[in-house]
């Protein structure tokens, strides 16, 4: 037998049909699914008369709309967004899938809440109407963003038409020097191969400073995958995989466990298998960094300057100027000398105990800077809970943050949680496009320590100095 | 689904690359649980001053250009997130036919299930349509997907790939859920032997 890739081997233990050109139905094993991509589907399922075919393999959470303010009890006041977050309600009793409403503990963004809950698993196939949904690629399941059509498709047939992709390896050599995390490698390697060099593949992240990272900054590497343009992110599950989802809620018990462990150790890369592009990155090599403008790609380590546009070629010499010009910098400016008005911490991306832990870390003891707006959303009830019995919450408190419940917020802007325009926000999120956290808003994309020292100073801050 | 077959019409060029899904919805739209009504608010935020006015020299706010219905855009256009609220904004403008040198994935695959086509070339030939479509409204562009052919308003002729069962999906306006729902029995005997071997999931 060919030695095969890890994409390959869930691929083919997920081919229900497959047509002569390829054309494949693909069988999804996890559907998770928030308000703002669902109704629609859900409306095209009672308009056909259709069911939803696996309930039971359906989960259903809001996260995007709901208020993160402690007060989210007394409702939601935009009428869209509540009738949205009213409309999954609906639909999720209507069609008997698994269900954590707002007032629900579990509930939290859909990428932290899955993973949680132990519905994510090695080797599944996994998808939500979302394209953040590659962050569950760091259990070794293939994982990844829908529209809302393939949301219809899924649900009324638990399948979805696909082609393979391409393989990509990215290997992350070495061990990473203090002060540089999960993020700053996910943000370098979209750096090095840009917002569209992924696209077309399936990314396997691979490497020893992978190898050594937690499930939660596996998690952070995988879901910007799709910021790399890659159609998902892949890690092979090892014991640090098997350690987190042992217990879970959901995940195996008993003899079920056993053989589920016996087929997750078959999941890796067979020696030798092809890789239509390999990118190699050395783990020394990553700084913290920075973005600088408004796409992912515009990555620069917290020791550079703004660019100047003519820096670039092709298209990227507009767009550059654009960039530069909407976030109000200038060519050669220090990135250390760019004042922040605001810090968001949380998000899909950096919404996890660690990330919280990592931010704690830098700022117990100390205040944020004066006139500061600095939020703390954590991913999930769970992950505050978690959060607030380590002590974490007091730390934050103490230091000058609001400390919010669980959601989406800021990261896309939806609920009242915005940018107004020209407030410059250095983010944990993972994108900064033109407007993404509110009308005009300016977005600079950091680790979770970066923005802590942010926070602390009102500057881009190398974290390194703080330590 | 609406057919595509062939359409001759307007080309409007928009040569910014990473063109992403908040430029072409921001998401302060996407609180409808509608299929429809997005066309007003496509590119927004590029194309209306806070007050409401048009900002003039927004490609699709000229004269010229107003009834566009191809886009000549810059390389990874539909970039970012998966909303489908993208690919309807687009269709209900009037726009049915993107060309780029590549396209995010996902947007992609949402084009085709909204009757929109979106053909990648490339760097020289887009090079070539985007000089076409800058010369205004004068220039009408053809796409023919059954010859999967692009006749520029000089009459010169730029073939285009495509995958063979989307093009059969635009082509005949089919609704792929009921096509695989014919194959429901596979599904079933997939679902059967996966019970066996990974009873967990």
């Amino acid at each position: 037998m060919s030695p095969k890739t890890l994409y390959d081997k869930i691929w083919d233990a997920h081919v229900a049909h497959e047509a002569e050109d390829g054309t494949s139905l693909l069988y999804i094993d996890r559907h998770l699914v928030h308000e703002v991509t669902s109704p629609q589907a859900f409306e095209g399922l009672r308009m056909a008369g259709r069911k939803v075919h696996a309930p039971e393999k359906t989960i259903a959470v809001p996260d995007h709309n709901v208020p993160t303010t402690l007060d989210r009890a007394k409702g939601i006041e935009n009428e869209e967004s509540r009738i949205q977050v009213e409309a999954l309600d609906k639909n999720a009793k209507e069609f008997g899938v698994h269900y954590y409403p707002v007032d629900d503990v579990r509930q939290g963004i859909v990428h932290i809440v899955g993973p949680e809950q132990g519905w994510t698993l090695p080797g599944m196939t996994v998808v939500c109407g979302d394209s953040h949904t590659a962050t569950h690629g760091a259990f070794g399941a293939l994982a990844h963003g829908i529209g809302t059509s393939e949301v219809e498709h899924v649900l009324a047939t638990q399948t979805l038409i696909q082609k393979k992709s391409k393989n990509m390896k990215v290997e992350i050599t070495g061990k990473l020097k203090p002060g540089v995390t999960a993020k700053d490698i996910t943000l370098a390697v979209i750096g090095e191969t840009g917002t569209a060099g992924g696209t077309g593949y399936v990314i396997e992240y691979c490497g020893e400073a992978i190898r050594d990272l937690t499930m939660e900054g596996r998690m952070t590497v995988c879901n910007m995958a799709i910021e790399g343009g890659a159609r998902a992110g892949l890690i092979a599950p090892d014991e640090t995989t098997f350690e987190y989802v042992k217990g879970r809620p959901h995940a195996p018990k008993g003899a079920q466990w056993e053989a589920a462990l016996n087929w997750w150790k078959t999941l890796y890369t067979d020696e030798g298998a092809h890789f239509d592009k390999v990118v190699t990155l050395k783990g020394e090599d990553i700084e913290p960094v920075v973005t600088w403008g408004t796409s992912p790609e515009d990555v620069l380590p917290i020791t550079g300057v703004v660019p100047n546009p003519e820096d670039f070629s092709g298209g990227k010499v507009e767009a550059a100027r654009r960039s530069i010009e909407y976030m109000g910098l200038t060519p050669g400016q220090k990135l250390t000398d760019i004042e922040i008005d605001t810090v968001f911490i949380g998000s899909c991306t950096n919404g996890r105990i660690e990330d919280l832990r990592a931010v704690a870390e830098v700022v117990k003891g100390k205040k944020i800077k004066d006139g500061m707006r600095a939020m703390i959303v954590p991913g999930s009830g769970l992950v505050r809970a978690q959060a607030e019995e380590e002590g974490l919450a007091e730390i934050f408190e103490a230091a000058g943050f609001e400390w919010r419940l669980a959601g989406c917020s800021m990261c896309l802007a939806m609920n009242p949680d915005q940018l107004a325009p020209e407030e410059r926000c250095a983010a944990t999120s993972n994108r900064n496009f033109e407007g993404r956290q509110g009308y005009k808003g300016r977005t600079h994309l950091v680790s979770p320590a970066m923005a802590a020292a942010a926070a602390l100073t009102g500057k881009l801050t190398d974290v390194r100095e703080l330590m | 689904m609406e057919k595509f077959t062939k359409i001759q019409g307007i080309a409007a060029p928009m040569p910014l690359v990473n063109i992403d899904t908040d430029m072409i919805i921001p998401k302060v739209f996407l609180k409808s649980i509608q299929r429809t009504g997005f066309g007003k608010n496509l590119f927004d935020e590029m194309r209306y001053n806070r007050d409401g006015t048009e900002i003039e020299d927004f490609v699709l706010n000229k004269p010229q250009y107003r009834s566009a219905e191809i886009l000549i855009a810059g390389d990874n256009f539909g970039c970012g997130s998966s909303r489908e609220h993208a690919p309807w904004a687009i269709a209900d403008f009037g726009i049915k036919c993107i060309v780029s040198t590549s396209f995010a994935d996902i947007f992609f695959n949402n084009s085709f299930k909204n009757g929109i086509l979106p053909i990648v070339l490339p760097q020289e030939q887009v090079d070539v349509l985007m000089k076409d479509a800058e010369k205004g409204a004068n220039a009408r562009m053809t796409v023919d997907l059954e010859a999967q052919e692009i006749t520029t308003s000089d009459g010169e002729v730029i073939s285009f790939e495509v995958d063979a069962f989307k093009k059969h999906c635009l082509l005949n306006g089919l609704d792929d859920i009921g096509l695989t729902m014919e194959k429901a029995d596979s599904i079933k005997s997939f679902e059967d032997k996966a019970a066996q071997e990974r009873p967990w999931v």
